[in-house]
């Protein structure tokens, strides 16, 4: 038996208010699944699970907010359930799995024992389908059209009725009558409240020390150019997707600007996760992660920034994508700013920063001539590397970013 | 677009004068236009609608007739057919049938029969509803009937606009239009612009914008539908109220786009529920747009019975605001 636990989704967090669930007793689920929306200060996070088996138990209802660590739901692993049906079935004649402690399960679970468990009775049986659940024409249509499983949908119309609104929220569409009520899990005034927070820890706890250095970035443009000539608008890349994916090569040969500074000591992360800055309408700023950044094909990479920042935007977020960036980038180029210096978001170690990519008179082999150039800054944590390892790695970012087609 | 209900540089008027007025516009505009029934001259018409036209356009364009709905009203098709413009008024609508003969017969037909030779421009206004006390034999609320016969138009001005600008619309349609007149709504006060005139007889009106439910509804009910509609908007219910304004043809488009918006509906129809209008809206609502409905669709219709003489027995008999309070709560799942 695992338990699936209120993640922490920050270093600042404490606890989360569980506001949906996505599955029910009963259901399957494996690795990487959402199963529930939890609200944090950043915003409404979906919440991926790390076991695959069946949800045995809900153990916290909706509208609940419990610290980070508390056991949310119980899963009935899928060894467990090999285990179980085996020892059902015929003996067994060798265990063709070995019986090993379930993978990455925290190792000692709750402190009360687990009650004697006799020969586990065959799976709670599914309940039995008695009526026909009832659903609205436009409740039906609406979940026909995005595939949703009604009986994952609590309904809350006339006689637990399943209508539209209800298929509405399962899909975490914004509700018609929203007017009063806030999008959902976007609290601007609360993140304003998480980015204080985090920002003042940073400042006071991490000793920043700041880079810029100045890159030629017209064969990038070059090869955007050359490479969207022939794409439609909604396929073609931005040079966005290059800085994020040069820092994020940097970054794999420079470890030190990637990882966490925890319990006083650096941990460097062998992924790189890099975040990525998105400010939200009205205020307010999130950097969730793009997995794997330096691992990636460019496009998918480009593919993956455009949804994240629509989901961002509209308050959509996944537990991963916040809980774990290693390093962030941050770019103001569009509003026009030349240069900026991020400041880090802890436990993070590194911050990239780019401005907007001007024309500028520059010498090239020997003569001048106009060329486009970006600022790129970097903001690290004194405490992990310095400014002569920080100078190397913005140099490799700029030597990235004038090859672009080894990107 | 029908006009607001309520416009700068307005009067106060009634519905009855509103009516009235709309006659007076007619004669004086088209020498051909006049209106006879029974007591429209001396007496000024049962509900005093055309007090005082006798005096001021004479006896030949205010024409009292006797006792004999079906022989007038088979007049004012004849003098149609000839090129008048007469307006029928027929006292209640429960007399009506013993016109219906030649309403159904006659008038809806003769372009039909006649190989498109003869048209029938003719208007009847008749009084419909109940509310007065005047038992079964006046009362009862037919005009859904009427609305099954193709060949007419049948419209239920609610509003004081509505009944000073229908008239001549329906005056200038090649064919027989009736106007049914709720008795509740004579008394009725409105507001109406200085310069208001005619009005589309093809259209309904969304009286009041709303997104959680449709009230569906025409001429008398439509005061305690807003009413209705007011007190659930206390209880954060949204409502939307449609005021058909036309029985037929039915404005589908303005009905289908409000469920479609607020999935839900609940007709109010002061007609009997068993094969009545509301049961024809109810039905086009699902052919059209079923799957947008996220509830059943509700009704509050007239109590099966002969419209009852005792005043609470009446009120208990007919839709009222209560009863349009409660269906639209259940549509909501809100009991």
């Amino acid at each position: 038996m695992a338990e699936f636990r209120m993640p922490s989704l920050g270093a600042d967090m404490e606890a989360g208010k569980l506001v949906e669930w996505l599955v029910k007793p009963g259901d399957r689920v494996k690795r990487g699944d959402i199963v529930a929306v939890v609200e944090t200060q950043k915003g409404a996070i979906e919440i991926e699970i790390f076991e695959t088996g069946r949800i045995e138990q809900i153990l916290v209802g909706l509208n609940t907010e419990v610290p980070v660590g508390t056991p949310l739901a119980r899963i009935q692993t899928e060894l467990e359930a090999t285990a179980g049906t085996a020892a059902a079935a015929p003996p067994p004649s060798a265990p063709a799995v070995p019986i090993a402690a379930p993978p990455s399960m925290p190792a000692p679970v709750a402190p009360s024992p687990p009650p004697p468990s006799p020969p586990a009775p065959p799976p709670p049986p599914v309940a039995p389908a008695a009526a026909r659940a009832r659903v609205s024409p436009a409740a039906r249509r609406l979940a026909g059209l995005h595939a949703i499983d009604l009986a994952t949908v609590t309904g809350s119309g006339p006689a637990g009725a399943i209508v539209y609104a209800d298929v509405e929220r399962r899909l975490g569409a914004p509700v018609a009558q929203a007017e009063k009520k806030r999008a959902p899990g976007l609290d601007l005034d609360a993140m304003r409240t998480a980015i204080a927070a985090a920002m003042a820890r940073s400042k006071r706890e991490i000793p920043h020390y700041y880079l810029e250095h100045q890159v030629d970035v017209t064969a990038s443009e070059q090869w955007l150019a050359r490479i969207n000539a022939a794409r439609p608008p909604d396929g073609r890349l931005l040079i966005g997707a290059l800085m994020i994916r040069s820092v994020a090569l940097a970054a794999r040969r420079f470890p030190t600007f990637n990882g966490f500074y925890r319990d006083g000591k650096f941990e460097p992360s062998r992924a790189v996760h890099v975040g990525v800055a998105i400010a939200i309408r009205g205020g307010g700023l999130a950097a969730p992660a793009l997995h794997d950044a330096d691992q990636v094909p460019l496009d998918e990479l480009m593919a993956r920034m455009r949804d994240l920042v629509q989901r961002t935007r509209s308050g959509r977020i996944r537990s991963s994508e916040i809980s774990d960036p290693t390093i962030t980038v941050t770019s103001l180029g569009e509003r026009g700013v030349e240069t900026l210096y991020g400041i880090i978001y802890p436990p993070q170690v590194a911050i990239a920063g780019f401005g907007r990519v001007v024309t500028r008179p520059w010498v090239v082999d020997g003569a001048i001539g106009p060329r486009s150039v970006v600022s790129i800054t970097l903001s690290a944590d004194h405490r992990v590397s310095d400014g002569h390892a920080g100078a190397l790695f913005l140099a490799e970012i700029g030597r990235l970013l004038q090859e672009p087609d080894k990107l | 677009m029908p006009p607001q209900m309520t416009q700068p540089a307005t009067t106060e008027i009634t519905y009855r004068d509103a009516m009235r007025e709309a006659i007076r516009d007619a004669l004086r505009r088209d020498d051909r236009v006049f209106l006879m029934g029974e007591d429209v001259g001396r007496y000024g018409g049962c509900y005093g609608v055309s007090k005082g036209l006798l005096a001021e356009f004479g006896a030949e364009r205010i024409r009292d007739t006797p006792l004999s709905e079906s022989g007038f009203t088979g007049a004012g098709i004849g003098a149609a057919m000839a090129g008048m413009r007469p307006i029928v008024e027929l006292m209640t609508v429960n007399f009506s049938l013993l016109a219906l003969d030649q309403i159904l017969n006659t008038a809806a037909t003769v372009r039909h029969m006649s190989g498109n030779q003869f048209g029938v421009p003719l208007v009847i206004r008749m009084a419909t509803g109940a509310g007065r006390q005047l038992a079964a034999q006046h009362s009862h609320s037919l005009e859904g009937w009427y609305a099954h016969i193709p060949g007419i138009k049948v419209l239920a001005p609610a509003t004081v606009e509505d009944a000073r600008g229908m008239l001549w619309t329906a005056l200038q349609d090649p064919d027989p239009v009736l106007i049914f007149e709720n008795v509740m709504l004579y008394g009725m006060t409105g507001r109406l612009a200085a310069d208001a005139g005619p009005v589309d007889i093809a259209s309904a009106a969304v009286r009041r914008p709303g997104r959680d439910i449709s009230l569906i509804t025409y001429g008398g009910s439509l005061w305690k539908t807003l009413e209705a509609a007011a007190v659930l908007a206390g209880e954060n219910i949204d409502a939307e109220v449609i005021d058909l304004r036309s029985l037929r043809p039915l404005d589908d488009a303005t009905i289908m786009a409000s469920v479609a918006r607020t999935r839900r509906a609940v007709i109010i129809d002061e007609g009997w529920r068993s094969g009545s209008l509301s049961a024809e809206i109810g039905m086009r609502i699902v052919e059209q747009v079923f799957w947008e409905l996220d509830a059943p669709i509700g009704r509050v219709c007239s109590a099966e019975v002969p419209i009852p003489y005792a005043r609470h027995l009446e009120n208990a008999a007919i839709p009222q605001v209560p009863g349009i309070v409660a269906a639209a709560k259940a549509a909501l799942g809100r009991v």
